[in-house]
């Protein structure tokens, strides 16, 4: 019954960037969220991943690429196969999954940029 | 170091916050509104999926003394009436301010604003938006309104470490842009907490991941009082098995609130009224009394096989399941759920928290200058919330803060004093020491430790307590606290630091966590949401609220009579 699933992960900051694969312990329907929080409790707490809701579909922050696609990480699901995970591409990247998806208005530093 | 001013800062941006915002900026004031998450997308509200209380009276059969004796009836006596009584009679006129703001409420064929039935209510008034968007809508209607608002400037992505307190005033917060780890200070001559909820802690929940109680351990530390500690809220039904994903496990309220449905143990018998309770098909039996008898029944060996109960609608039309949820059918088949076949399995999740700071009808702190909102807010709920209310208590409650904030910071000079601050800095300061000094390779030391206190709430002082549990709890808590805490690596980097971030998140989490264990270990009766496997009975002799307050780093507890008001004894119609 212990079955587990590989998940690629790429990671790094903008200076530089790496893959790692972990190993899931996988169960059926659980999604690639559940994967990273899994990772971020049992393997590797400083795995970035911005969430705010869980498995919700709520927050919509959880945006990223999985296995070549945006989607969002609550929804997909992990596959026994294997999957990869990468940033958005298309957004600057802060720190392993966590892009610049901050409303740019509502940013610390444009009130500051801002402020009397 | 950047620094900001503001008239009036909100911490925290789901319902509440934003409300505040508004009201504050409506009145008058320059608002600085800031949430870790995104605003108006991290919090609770936007997790809500149906039930909105208020008595609109549309067919002249409700009216808020009527609200008011429910949500009291819920409350098991502990209800602060001054804080319900203003929750009851200024609901509406929130409801119907949001439905001017065009959230959508869901109508009714005459086109007024549709209300069903819910657990514990006297008659049909709870509004929502469909399709289970209730939280959705109102989330992206208050952004709207307040990026529309002249005077509030937003900040998201902004943990805010503490509340600088100067002369035993609040005058601003110390916070950390965690995208950057860039540390700014804010001067404010009022503060509003709005940033409440705290069921991260327990392991089963339906939080959202920043709710891991930093509105209560901040406001404690800055000399504010907690109030009803002890009754974080189980909400009976949350959704078990088979896995789910994209839908928030309490999605079967709504589902009950709508259809009915059946709720059996694991040999397909209904139970509720095993245990003096009534259901019948209807969901008439109270959060407390369903979460009881589903604990109790897998005690007894008759739990569904996951460890929860079994939810039926097989015996509800296909027609009948579409019309009334339409989409999310669809979403459900996708899950392999097909509810005119198979039922499915739930059990109690920790939802929502009765406690929380404790302030007086404007929302006032113990803490000049410092206000709370909404969840952050104790008292009006009492022992047992009342399903519906959690909603337009962040409306009313934020509407209020936001307002009364606002009146106190019109009349006072901005005041900064760094050296108040000195000590929540110096803390960020010797955390980030630590994490660039780390670099040990990769460690899962702050995520196990996280993944050990839900773990351990959930098992000792979660829905059934007893001193032996809550005295072990206490013990472990005060370890974390004083030896954990102080040793566990943490890695370097400013970018997103998790582990930072993790550290800080974990010790407002600690500090609350024994909150909740001490005030359920000194109350030895079983009320409401609180239920102690060795002392079973409600005692009167507990007909108080317990109060918390931090002396030196020690948590120490008071008792103090119930808030009753007159209006409360009146008949009602």
């Amino acid at each position: 019954m212990s079955a587990t699933a590989k998940l690629s992960v790429k990671r790094g900051t903008p200076e530089h960037t790496y893959d790692e694969e972990f190993d899931i312990p996988y169960s059926e329907g659980m999604s690639i969220l559940d994967a990273l929080m899994w990772i971020h409790a049992h393997a590797d707490s400083t795995l970035a991943v911005r969430y705010s809701c869980i498995n919700a579909n709520a927050c919509k922050e959880c945006s990223v690429m999985v296995n070549g696609k945006v989607t969002y990480a609550c929804t997909a699901r992990l596959s026994r196969e294997g999957d990869r995970v990468e940033p958005l591409p298309t957004k600057t990247l802060v720190r392993d999954l966590v892009t610049d998806t901050l409303p740019a208005k509502e940013t610390l530093a444009s009130v500051l940029a801002g402020s009397r | 170091m950047p620094h900001l001013d503001a008239d009036v800062l909100v911490i925290g941006a789901g319902a509440a916050g934003m409300y505040a915002a508004i009201a504050a900026a409506n009145a008058g004031a320059d608002v600085l509104l800031v949430d870790k998450s995104i605003v108006g997308r991290g919090g609770a509200t936007i997790m809500a999926q149906m039930t909105v209380a208020a008595a609109l009276n549309q067919d002249g059969d409700d009216g808020w003394l009527k609200h008011h004796r429910d949500t009291l009836k819920a409350g098991r006596g502990l209800c602060n009436e001054e804080l319900s009584e203003i929750l009851c009679k200024e609901a509406p006129d929130r409801i119907r301010e949001l439905d001017a703001w065009k959230v959508g409420w869901a109508r009714r064929e005459d086109g007024k604003i549709n209300g069903v039935m819910a657990p514990g209510h006297s008659v049909p008034r709870c509004v929502y938006v469909d399709f289970l968007n209730t939280g959705p809508a109102v989330a992206r209607t208050m952004r709207v309104k307040v990026s529309r608002t002249k005077g509030v400037r937003r900040v998201s992505g902004l943990s805010v470490r503490e509340i600088v307190v100067h002369e035993g005033r609040a005058i601003g917060a110390v916070a950390v842009n965690v995208d950057d780890g860039q540390v700014v200070t804010i001067a404010a001559k009022a503060v509003v907490m709005a940033a409440g909820g705290l069921t991260k802690l327990f392991r089963r929940n339906s939080a959202s991941a920043n709710m891991g109680g930093d509105a209560y351990a901040i406001a404690l530390r800055a000399g504010a009082s907690l109030l009803d500690m002890e009754f974080p809220q189980f909400f009976p039904i949350g959704h078990l098995a088979p896995r789910l994903v994209g839908m928030d496990p309490i999605m079967w309220d709504p589902f009950r609130y709508k259809l009915g449905g059946r709720l059996l143990n694991g040999n397909m018998d209904e139970f509720l009224e095993n245990y003096g309770f009534s259901d019948g098909g209807k969901y008439t039996a109270t959060r407390d009394e369903t979460a009881y008898a589903i604990v109790r029944e897998n005690e007894a060996g008759r739990g569904s096989p996951a460890g929860g109960a079994y939810l039926s609608f097989t015996h509800v039309p296909e027609a009948e399941l579409r019309r009334a949820f339409g989409p999310v059918i669809d979403l459900l088949a996708e899950n392999g759920i097909d509810l005119t076949q198979n039922a499915v399995e739930v059990a109690p999740i920790a939802h929502y928290h009765m406690g929380g700071i404790r302030v007086d009808g404007e929302m006032a702190t113990d803490v000049p200058g410092l206000y709370a909102a909404g969840e952050a807010v104790g008292g009006a709920n009492g022992a047992n919330r009342l399903s519906g209310n959690a909603i337009p208590e962040a409306f009313v409650f934020g509407e209020r803060a936001g307002r009364f904030a606002a009146a106190m910071a019109a009349g006072r000079a901005l005041v900064w004093e760094e050296a108040a601050a000195a000590p929540a800095l110096a803390l960020i300061g010797e955390i980030d020491a630590r994490a660039e000094a780390g670099g040990t390779g990769p460690t899962a030391t702050i995520g196990e430790l996280w993944f050990e206190v839900q773990e351990m709430m959930w098992e000792k002082v979660g829905l059934m307590r007893d001193e032996a549990s809550l005295t072990a709890a206490l013990e472990r808590l005060r370890e974390i606290r004083t030896n954990d805490l102080a040793t566990v690596p943490l890695s370097p980097g400013h970018a997103h630091n998790t582990t930072v971030e993790d550290w800080f998140d974990l010790r407002n989490a600690v500090e609350v966590a024994e909150c909740i264990a001490l005030a359920a270990l000194n109350r030895r009766e079983s009320r409401g949401a609180h239920q102690r496997l060795d002392y079973t009975a409600t005692d009167p002799e507990f007909d108080r609220n317990q109060v918390l307050r931090l002396s030196g780093t020690e948590i120490v507890a008071d008792w103090v009579p119930v808030v009753h008001t007159d209006t409360s004894l009146e008949e009602v119609a």
